[in-house]
């Protein structure tokens, strides 16, 4: 996954890309607007694919309307998407604030439907193995929803192409709309940029069930690995509702980290 | 007679320029006022009760820093009250769970909570299972109901507060977070909320479904305002041009009233718009005082004209004269009137600053419009008064000749009797009791005020927020502050006369620790390790859903968190002597933590005590005012000084009938001094000028002065008067009490007015001057006349 990028999108299986190339025209430039903003998703996310698995530590620094701040430290593990219907898999170790040091979450991630998670509590010497339908709440009590953080696989959207923007900051992007499948989600849809150079995704938008916006990530710092892949080492979300804001300041991502599915498991959550 | 003095000149000067441009000066000066009337379209209505606050409020301070931390707690709240009596059927939690899921339509909403939404937590094994409480309301059957009800009566969080305690009402709290650049953000979003009760009541005509909270209290704000510009502006306008035509029988000099009265308004709410102040009920007020007092204007000129012509006079002549005559009188009241709007200034509440300005600004106006438009329009509009043989403008007649004989002829019986009066009647002041219950502010006819009577039996009332911080980032999970608070919120439990519920984290947390331990009923306590508490929080933290976080429950920092306590229906007094007893437990009890009380009601049950401090000193800016401006005027401090008493007794006499016909005031209350006096002060100077120009200029004896002042003033004093008590009834018809409470307050001020300057005044003049000339040639009919 690309761990924590939202819409960033994990690769789709060949068959797929072979059914967009086997169409006469290039879906790219489509007149359709769902199969252009589709396209557009799907060459995101194709520069994702095949990453293998990541670790990296951050910050995240919440801060409220008078500016006040509040940092939590974390680290997350994250397992390339395994297999049809589910996302990546994640490990999220806390640091900090000190009383939850030592907490680790696991997630195994469904497209649509509630996660699988569990949650070793250092203090009870316990897994417990949480079964809700939390993906929208908010993550540690920031502005990020779980569902945020986690990876935006491309089968969790619809898509619509909305046309072509330049950001503030000069960037061309393409702007597609989201439109969330699974039914539980905190939006009803979001507006997603693009950019059209190395094609990784700079902005979000997100719309309440009212309809109305109410969150914007930015996504800053991209670095590209030796490997070739993107990540972005700062991302910026503000909820426009409430004027909080949460800033995540990412580490080197470290893609040479030996992990298998057995590290995934909720048996293995207490070896650490 | 003797050599003209400066208001003479300047008032024959002013009314022979206009006169004489009357052909330019009419258009150019209504285009000028329409010009700046324009700015009044700027205005709106302000989305949010907090701009009754002034921003140095303490409380308003704490309840922004509540917001800041917690999340704003304005809400829109839908109770269902079933007509079967029971919220556990499936018909009602279908319901229920629609319109749960229609909250999520509403603008800018940031939490739906319901009882099918609420989070019940299970633990199973080493399983924390989070769910809605009902998932699915189709596939309830009997005995799922039953441990539905079994879960929400026996779960702090839902019983009382979520479903009432007899089971046969529930709340769907839709929190929203409104932003300030909206206009009118309140009412649309009421409108919408009012589409969402009006089609589930039509799919569930066995319910009964009402709309309650603070985004709806400001809707309300917000229509009541409306609806006293678009009903009770055109009433009065009705009867205070009605009034003229029956008095003055000119239909011209209606119209050059009408002229006055729009023309003022115009410029005092333009500068309103202009200044961009956000209108509320209370500054919306300010056309009305404006026209009343601009009519005040109109009629003294105007009826001298009538006087004058009646005695002969042509019509230039005659409107000469009267602007003459009135200069002064009309100049000096106008400056005391713009002086008590402007003491408004003082009050706390920002809102009262802008009624204060916007009104100052109009009386300006129809000053400056009195004493050039006015007689430009007058010398333009036909108008005959037929003279009359045996008019005589220094005998009065009717009512008034009644009056100043019996006064003449018995000065300290009236003197007496009427200083008695007032003070039986200041006696009762320390009886009025200051309710501001801001529920009370909306009549009956208010749909707001019908969906808090129908939701009392069933639910508390207002919210009152206990913010408790025990002073270090992570130390909420502190056994020993969670076991301080777990105190806390079992001693306000124990008010159950003025408290109906209460939301604590700590039920949150017990909860938690017996789910985490297999739903074990021995671990329902405080856990006894932070850690451990901290980590409860996080499960619980990564567990909710969109809309159901803890954000609004503890801070960011894991600091501070808030006792939320619903209170029963209960007074302002009440909640004051509740915050001082959380505080005082909390001091003794708490510590040494940390405790900030805050919410809706407590702003409310304070701004009174603010208001009313701020306002008595500018009252007493305002006096000294008024015995400055008179002592110059009449150019004598003794003058000064004793007109002081007619213009004070009427506001105590008045607040004393209040006291006795009413009992109650808000906090607008705090208005009412401010708005009393200046127009109190209007009969007093107009009724001295007069009195003192024939003895100064005439050289008349006390009871001449005394028949002259009555021929001359009297009458309009009467008019203005009976106008002016209309007027300000006409806000007795205001659906929001705060304004009928001004309204009726300020009526009762003005006719008490009325007869102490017809009684009281008079009486002391004529007491004076008998002394003075039993003695020499007393100081009070000197050289002087006023100027």
């Amino acid at each position: 996954m690309k761990t924590i990028v939202v819409a960033a999108i994990a690769g789709l299986a060949v068959a797929l890309t072979s059914v967009a190339y086997a169409q006469d025209a290039d879906p790219l430039a489509s007149d359709d607007s769902k199969a252009r903003g589709y396209a557009v998703a799907e060459r995101s996310d194709k520069t994702d694919a095949g990453y293998g698995s990541s670790s990296v530590n951050l910050t995240m620094t919440l801060t409220d309307p008078r500016g006040r701040e509040t940092v939590r430290e974390l680290q997350i593990d994250t397992l390339e998407k395994q297999g049809e219907g589910n996302g990546d898999w994640s490990l999220t170790r806390f640091f900090s604030p000190p009383d939850v040091e030592g907490t680790v979450f696991l997630s195994q991630a469904r497209l649509l439907d509630d996660d699988n998670q569990w949650l070793y509590l250092p203090g009870l010497r316990r897994v417990k193995r949480i079964s809700s339908s939390n993906k929208s709440g908010p993550f540690l009590g920031s502005e990020f929803a779980y569902e945020d953080l986690t990876a935006s696989e491309i089968g969790k959207y619809d898509y619509v192409y909305l046309g072509r923007e330049t950001l503030d900051d000069g960037t061309e992007v393409d702007k597609v709309e989201c439109t969330p499948r699974y039914a539980r989600s905190g939006y009803t849809k979001l507006h997603c940029y693009f950019d059209t150079e190395v094609f990784q995704a700079r902005r979000f938008e997100f719309f309440d069930r009212g309809g109305n916006l109410f969150k914007t990530l930015e996504l800053e710092d991209y670095r590209q690995y030796p490997n070739g892949y993107w990540r972005a080492h700062r991302q910026v979300m503000q909820n426009r509702l409430t004027g909080k804001s949460t800033t995540l300041s990412f580490g080197d991502f470290d893609f040479d980290v030996d992990l298998n599915r057995r590290d995934f498991e909720p048996s293995a959550l207490d070896r650490f | 007679m003797s050599k003209p003095s400066f208001s003479d000149t300047a008032g024959r000067g002013l009314a022979r320029f206009s006169i004489a441009a009357r052909f330019l000066l009419v258009p150019i000066v209504a285009a000028l006022c329409v010009a700046a009337g324009y700015n009044a379209s700027k205005l709106d209505f302000a989305g949010d009760y907090r701009v009754f606050f002034g921003p140095n409020n303490p409380d308003l301070i704490a309840a922004k820093n509540a917001e800041d931390t917690f999340g704003k707690a304005d809400n829109i709240a839908f109770v269902i009250i079933p007509k079967s009596g029971s919220v556990y059927t499936r018909r009602t939690l279908s319901a229920v769970h629609t319109l749960t899921n229609q909250g999520w339509t509403l603008p800018y909403v940031t939490r739906v909570e319901s009882l099918t939404n609420f989070q019940n937590t299970i633990g199973r094994d080493d399983d924390l299972i989070v769910e809605d409480l009902v998932f699915d309301p189709t596939e309830l059957t009997e005995a799922r109901l039953n441990e539905i009800r079994a879960i929400a009566e026996s779960e702090p969080l839902i019983d009382g507060f979520i479903v009432s305690r007899g089971g046969d009402a529930t709340v769907v709290n839709v929190t929203v977070q409104f932003p300030s650049d909206v206009p009118n953000v309140n009412t649309i979003a009421q409108n919408q909320a009012r589409a969402l009760r009006d089609d589930l009541m039509a799919d569930y005509p066995d319910l009964d479904v009402h709309i309650i909270g603070a985004a709806s209290l400001a809707a309300a704000f917000e229509e009541s305002g409306l609806k006293d510009t678009t009903t009770l502006i055109p009433a009065l306008y009705a009867i205070v041009l009605i009034a003229v035509l029956i008095v003055l029988r000119s239909f011209s000099a209606m119209i050059a009233v009408l002229l006055v009265i729009a023309l003022s308004t115009m410029v005092g709410v333009g500068f309103g718009g202009f200044t961009g102040i956000e209108l509320t009920p209370i500054s919306v007020s300010a056309p009305t005082i404006i026209l009343t007092i601009a009519v005040a204007d109109a009629i003294h000129i105007i009826a001298s004209i009538r006087s004058k012509m009646r005695a002969g006079a042509n019509k230039r002549d005659a409107i000469i004269d009267a602007t003459a005559l009135n200069f002064a009188p009309v100049s000096i009241t106008s400056l005391t009137t713009v002086a008590g709007f402007l003491t408004l200034n003082f009050s706390d509440s920002p809102t009262f600053h802008d009624l204060g300005n916007m009104t100052a600004v109009g009386i300006a106006a129809a000053w400056a419009l009195s004493l050039t438009f006015l007689p430009a329009v007058l010398a333009i509009l036909p108008m005959k008064f037929k003279a009359k043989a045996m008019a005589n403008d220094a005998a009065p007649t009717g009512v008034t000749a009644v009056v100043a004989n019996a006064v003449i002829a018995q000065p300290w019986a009236f003197a007496l009797a009427t200083s008695a009066l007032c003070v039986a009647l200041a006696v009762f002041i320390p009886k009025i009791e200051i309710n501001d219950q801001w529920t009370r502010y909306f009549d009956e006819r208010v749909e707001f005020r019908q969906a808090i009577d129908a939701s009392r039996p069933y639910f508390g009332s207002d919210i009152i927020e206990m913010v408790v911080d025990p002073g270090a980032p992570g130390a909420v999970a502190e056994p020993e502050f969670l076991t301080t608070v777990e105190a806390f919120t079992a001693w306000l439990r124990t008010r159950e006369s003025d408290i109906a519920h209460v939301f604590s984290l700590t039920d949150i947390i017990k909860r938690l620790n017996k789910n985490l331990n297999g739903d074990d009923p021995t671990f329902y306590a405080i856990p006894d390790d932070r850690t451990l508490a901290s980590q409860y929080l996080l499960v619980y933290e990564l567990s909710l859903p969109y809309g159901l976080d803890l954000n609004n429950r503890v801070d960011i920092d894991r600091q501070s968190t808030r006792v939320t306590v619903t209170t029963q229906d209960i007074t302002t007094n009440e909640i004051r002597a509740l915050v001082a007893d959380a505080k005082t437990w909390f001091a003794e009890n708490g510590n040494g933590y940390a405790l900030d009380v805050t919410g809706s009601n407590v702003l409310f049950a304070f701004a009174a005590q603010r208001n009313l401090e701020a306002v008595a000193q500018g009252a007493i800016y305002l006096l000294i005012a008024i015995l400055v401006i008179l002592a110059l005027t009449f150019r004598s401090i003794p003058v000064g000084l004793v007109s002081l008493v007619p213009n004070i007794l009427p506001i105590l006499a008045a607040f004393g009938a209040w006291a006795i016909l009413v009992g109650v005031v808000g906090f607008s209350i705090a208005a009412v001094g401010a708005v009393a006096v200046g127009l109190v002060v209007d009969d007093t100077v107009h009724f001295l000028s007069k009195y003192f120009r024939a003895r100064r200029i005439d050289g008349k004896s006390a009871e001449e002065a005394i028949r002259y002042a009555f021929a001359t003033a009297g009458q309009a004093i009467m008019l203005t008067t009976f106008i002016l008590a209309a007027g300000f009834s006409v806000l007795v018809g205001s659906t929001f009490k705060l304004n009928a409470d001004l309204g009726l307050l300020t009526a009762i001020a003005i006719v008490l007015a009325l007869i102490i300057d017809f009684t009281l005044l008079p009486a002391m003049l004529l007491i004076a001057g008998r002394k003075r000339s039993a003695r020499t040639s007393g100081e009070l009919s000197p050289q002087g006349q006023p100027s």
